[in-house]
């Protein structure tokens, strides 16, 4: 039996865009169907019951954020798509968006209709240009078809949508440094005063979701909660799009089970680590996340047995590393990533993402002092502690991992 | 109000209380460096770090609201290392040539590092390139300094409006300047100094012009003549350590002739004066048909702001000169004649709360007959600095007074330092000449104040004059909007480029973040003013006798060819 599933995944490849009655005879704007039919409250219900949670990163339970944007009482409401796609070894909303552009959107306008908005947005990497056609041609068809625009299949139920594009910065990923470049301001995040929810896109509330949190939400609605949570297994809930990449056989983006184990994504799924070295780590959830080494391979993928381990399933992305990569040589890509990409606002990122990679490269040269790997320490929990937004508080997590599971390697770099 | 416990300290405090303002309240300092109430709560230094129950993270206490109930640590010993540990990252990446810098007696980040007890940087990663930028005549930029508060960028764009200072590239490698690394010379910047007056830092200073004044001084072939704005007697006190608000106008000048300036005159003098040209010029506009509402020009930063921004209101700017342009074109000409010295051999100092007036005396139409009208102008800071550098024990000396011939002044040539200052003294005047009365309701109390924005209606006469007063360029550049669109109709318009007037400018004495927090600023500093005022016999420009002596044996009377050739001026359509 294959360990991948086909739900979120199910019309992948299975259409052509501009064949959009192709696309309802596969089943296809089901959930919305649905959605219209039974009520916000019934989708809000569902997204419960399947207990999916937010697919950037966060992992936020999706219904507490859709009913409490549905409560909140304004005029002008937004539907944010965050599709910039940042965090490195991540691009399963690039295949989400560029197989099957018509999930998103059915989700986009369940996403509408449940909380009571007018309009959406979908906010797109700058490097998915491609993709931006497809989609900007998508939402077309669309409209052209009474799934978008006035009266949304009959119904009172209007709803517009239109694609921004980013500028490339990693830190836009965050809600509110990706507001703040859509209004025309540097992407820096801004402090949580007002919450995004309260006071977003223009200044109004806004909710905003990842691509795949919305290709859930229309999946789960058009098979039905139970459908989409019994696809995992030994009772986990529901599927998980990955993308796994690295020292990797067959890298890609697959929809796993909730419940696999960490092993069989890499042998079963992914073909083994190339060149028939072992697997000696991996990053799973993004650059932001913790490294899992081999000893820890046979943890199942689920949140909950992550979180105990102090693991993140994070975006999805699974980068394999085998046993010739040394552990100082991958964190060196890490922090020199997050040195690059943090927006400068706040002293411990801005500083501290430099001094970091500082010392890691003394590592890799076998240069480094005791001393310098306790200023790493220091330095690593003070950006955890006290960064202004995800970014700094996330970027020290790899190299702690490393020093954790991988401290005799890493100590045969330390000379002074 | 919200019940919340800081440290073992139990306090009520109003609801929309951030944690820092319940601290500080409870009697706990929390170090700040980015934080400017309602201008600049962007939580960016992370030096305001408290613990907060319930949060697994250190909470910023500037962005953070109380809530009933809440709990906060302020000294613990996660908080100390996290704080420490962040000003170390900023000392790390800091031109630490702390003892050379303008700011090594006032700088916040050194104060809060002696603070922690920084005593050693154990490691010296690279620094970001640095940009120094001395190009400007008023202004010096100095990236390597630069702590990436966002002050200046903020106050500019916000409480300015203007918005030249940005935040440029990220990360590590991110500055704050002027857009594509232009020059403040090569920018619509209008040298109000703001931003200078908020820096933490030495990132952004005045160009420094004290060592030209003092090979001046030395020259015994040269005549110096030195002259101090209004302003500047009511915050010179402070480098000295006296409250803000102490009036040290005889000390001042006490000082002045003990640097060694051969002349002391007051600018006072020259604000009487500008009261009567600028009077009659009004005067005129009312009864002929000018263009209306007039404007001052006596704010050099408001000028060049209306130059860049509002080229269809240079008609409405009077014609006069600023007072001291006008006291140093008439040093070289009314008083080198009347003593018998060659212009060439005068040397003219101006003392200015300002840093726009270095710009301002730099302009090359700012000379008469070959001379230029003030050859240096220093700040308040600058002034101080040169008491020091002479050994004056400033605090104990007597007071004296300003030399004859241009020292005279009244009150209302004193309350020209202060928002409103022009407008009333020019009123007292205007009142009398229209109604041929010596009148004694002097106290136009409409006109002040440290609100940005303030009109009156004044009967005069027949005579109904509304006018308006505005400081800061951002409410100018609204009220000139509203002007524009016919919703505001004046005769007479008060402009001050800094919010509060030249008290508040951008050469006065620095008063740290925390200071600024609690006062306002600009308000004790007027208040000096205005004591002085009425302290003196005379209040009204047009009774100033020096003045009046200077009409009837040289320039005839206000307004004639002669005050136009030495004290009118003209402006210049300038593009972003």
């Amino acid at each position: 039996m294959s360990k991948t599933r086909s739900l979120i995944s199910e019309f992948f490849d299975k259409y052509q865009i501009d064949h959009f009655d192709d696309y309802i005879r596969l089943g296809g704007f089901k959930g919305l169907k649905k959605a219209l039919e039974a009520g916000p409250d019934y989708v809000i219900e569902a997204l419960k019951k399947s207990e999916l949670r937010g697919r950037g990163g966060a992992a936020y339970p999706a219904y507490k954020k859709w009913s409490s944007s549905k409560e909140r009482q304004a005029p002008t409401k937004y539907v944010l798509v965050n599709g910039d796609e940042g965090e490195p070894g991540t691009f399963k909303d690039r295949d989400l968006l560029d197989k099957d552009p018509y999930k998103v959107l059915e989700g986009l306008i369940i996403a509408g209709y449940t909380i009571g908005a007018q309009e959406g947005y979908i906010y797109i990497r700058e490097e998915y240009e491609l993709i931006r056609q497809k989609l900007t041609e998508a939402i077309a068809h669309a409209k052209h078809h009474n799934y978008l625009g006035q009266n949304i299949l009959g119904t009172d139920f209007s709803f517009q949508v239109k694609v921004y594009t980013g500028a490339g910065a990693y830190v836009c990923g965050e809600n509110t440094a990706l507001i703040e470049s859509m209004h025309g301001n540097v992407g820096r995040p801004r402090v949580k005063r007002p919450r995004v929810s309260e006071k977003g896109l223009f200044h109004q509330p806004t909710m905003v979701n990842n691509v795949e949190t919305f290709a859930c939400a229309a999946t789960i609605l058009a098979h039905g909660a139970d459908t989409y949570a019994n696809a995992g297994l030994n009772g986990f809930k529901g599927t998980k799009m990955i993308s796994l990449c690295g020292n990797i056989s067959k890298p890609g983006v697959y929809e796993v089970p909730f419940g696999i184990t960490l092993r069989e994504i890499i042998e079963d799924i992914g073909g083994g680590t190339r060149d028939l070295s072992l697997g000696k780590f991996v990053q799973s959830g993004g650059a932001s996340c913790a490294l899992i080494p081999y000893t820890h391979f046979d943890t199942p993928y689920t949140y909950e047995d992550f979180d105990k381990e102090g693991f993140s399933i994070g975006s999805g992305a699974i980068v394999v590393a085998n046993g010739n990569i040394r552990v100082v040589d991958y964190l060196s890509s890490v922090t020199s990533f997050f040195e690059h990409e943090s927006c400068g606002k706040c002293t411990p990122c801005r500083e501290g993402t430099k001094r970091m990679h500082e010392i890691i490269e003394d590592l890799c040269r076998d240069q480094a002092s005791q001393k310098q790997i306790d200023r790493l320490n220091q330095i690593a929990y003070t950006m955890i502690d006290s960064s202004l937004c995800g970014l700094g508080q996330t970027a020290p997590a790899a190299t702690l991992s490393a020093l954790k599971h991988f401290e005799d390697e890493i100590m045969e770099s330390v000379v002074l | 109000m919200v019940k919340v416990k800081i440290n073992n300290t139990s306090i009520e405090v109003p609801k929309d209380f951030t944690v820092l303002d319940a601290a500080r309240h409870a009697g706990y300092d929390v170090p700040t460096l980015c934080f400017m109430k309602d201008i600049n709560e962007v939580g960016a230094c992370r030096v305001c770090l408290v613990e907060i129950e319930g949060y697994d993270k250190l909470q910023a206490s500037c962005v953070t609201n109380v809530r009933e109930g809440m709990s906060v640590k302020t000294n613990t010993k996660r908080v100390r290392e996290r704080v420490r540990t962040n000003v170390e990252l900023l000392l790390e990446n800091h031109n630490r040539e702390c003892t050379t810098c303008v700011r090594s007696r006032n700088c916040e980040l050194l104060n809060l590092a002696e603070n922690l007890g920084v005593t050693e940087l154990e490691f010296q990663g690279q620094q970001r390139p640095r940009y120094f930028d001395d190009y400007s005549p008023s202004i010096v930029r100095d990236s390597s300094k630069c702590i990436l508060c966002g002050k200046c960028v903020s106050t500019c764009k916000d409480v300015q409006g203007i918005g030249i200072l940005g935040f440029q590239n990220r990360g590590h490698m991110t500055n704050v300047g002027p857009a594509f690394q232009a020059k403040m010379n090569e920018t619509d910047c209008i040298y109000c100094g703001q931003c200078v007056n908020v820096c933490p830092v030495g990132a952004l200073s005045e160009k420094r012009d004290i060592h030209r004044v003092w090979e001046a001084i030395e020259d015994p072939s040269i005549q110096v003549v030195v002259q101090a704005a209004p302003a500047v007697r009511a915050a010179l006190g402070e480098e000295f350590g006296n409250p803000i608000g102490t009036r040290t106008t005889g000390k001042m000048a006490a000082a002045m002739r003990r640097l060694g300036f051969d002349t002391i005159f007051d600018t006072n003098f020259a604000a009487d004066l500008t009261i009567m040209e600028e009077g009659y010029e009004l005067l005129d506009r009312i009864q002929n048909n000018g263009v209306l509402p007039m404007i001052t020009s006596c704010s050099p930063g408001w000028i060049r702001y209306c130059e860049f921004n509002h080229h269809d209101f240079l008609p409405n700017l009077s014609s006069c000169k600023s007072p001291h342009q006008m006291l140093g074109a008439l040093t070289k000409s009314y008083y080198a004649q009347a003593r018998d010295i060659d212009p060439d051999k005068i040397y003219v100092v101006s003392v200015m709360p300002c840093i726009s007036k270095k710009n301002e005396a730099a302009r090359p139409e700012m000379e008469q007959d070959g001379h230029r009208d003030v050859d240096a102008v220093i700040t308040t800071r600058e002034l101080a600095k040169m008491i020091k550098q002479a050994g004056i024990d400033f605090n104990n000396l007597p007071d004296e007074g300003f030399d004859d011939f241009m020292g005279d002044y009244t009150g209302a040539g004193v309350i020209f330092g202060a928002t409103g200052g022009v407008m009333e003294a020019a009123l007292r005047t205007v009142a009398d000449v229209l109604t041929g009365q010596d009148l004694q309701a002097i106290d136009y109390q409409a006109v002040r104040g440290t609100d940005a924005f303030k009109e009156a209606t004044v009967k005069i006469g027949d005579l109904e004059v509304s006018v308006a007063v505005v400081n800061g360029t951002k409410a100018a550049g609204q009220l000139l909007e509203q002007i524009r669109n016919k919703e505001k109709t004046y005769h007479f318009i008060e402009v001050m480029g800094c919010p509060g007037g030249c008290v508040n400018g951008g050469g006065q004495p620095k008063v740290t973040q925390h200071i600024r927090d609690h006062i306002n600023l600009a308000e004790k500093r007027a208040q000096a003013l205005y004591a002085e005022d009425l302290a003196l016999p005379v209040r009204k420009s047009h009774e100033n006798q020096e003045v009046k002596h200077l009409y009837d044996t040289f320039l005839g009377k206000p307004n004639s060819h002669k005050a136009h050739h030495l004290l009118h001026t003209y402006y210049t359509k300038r593009v972003k």
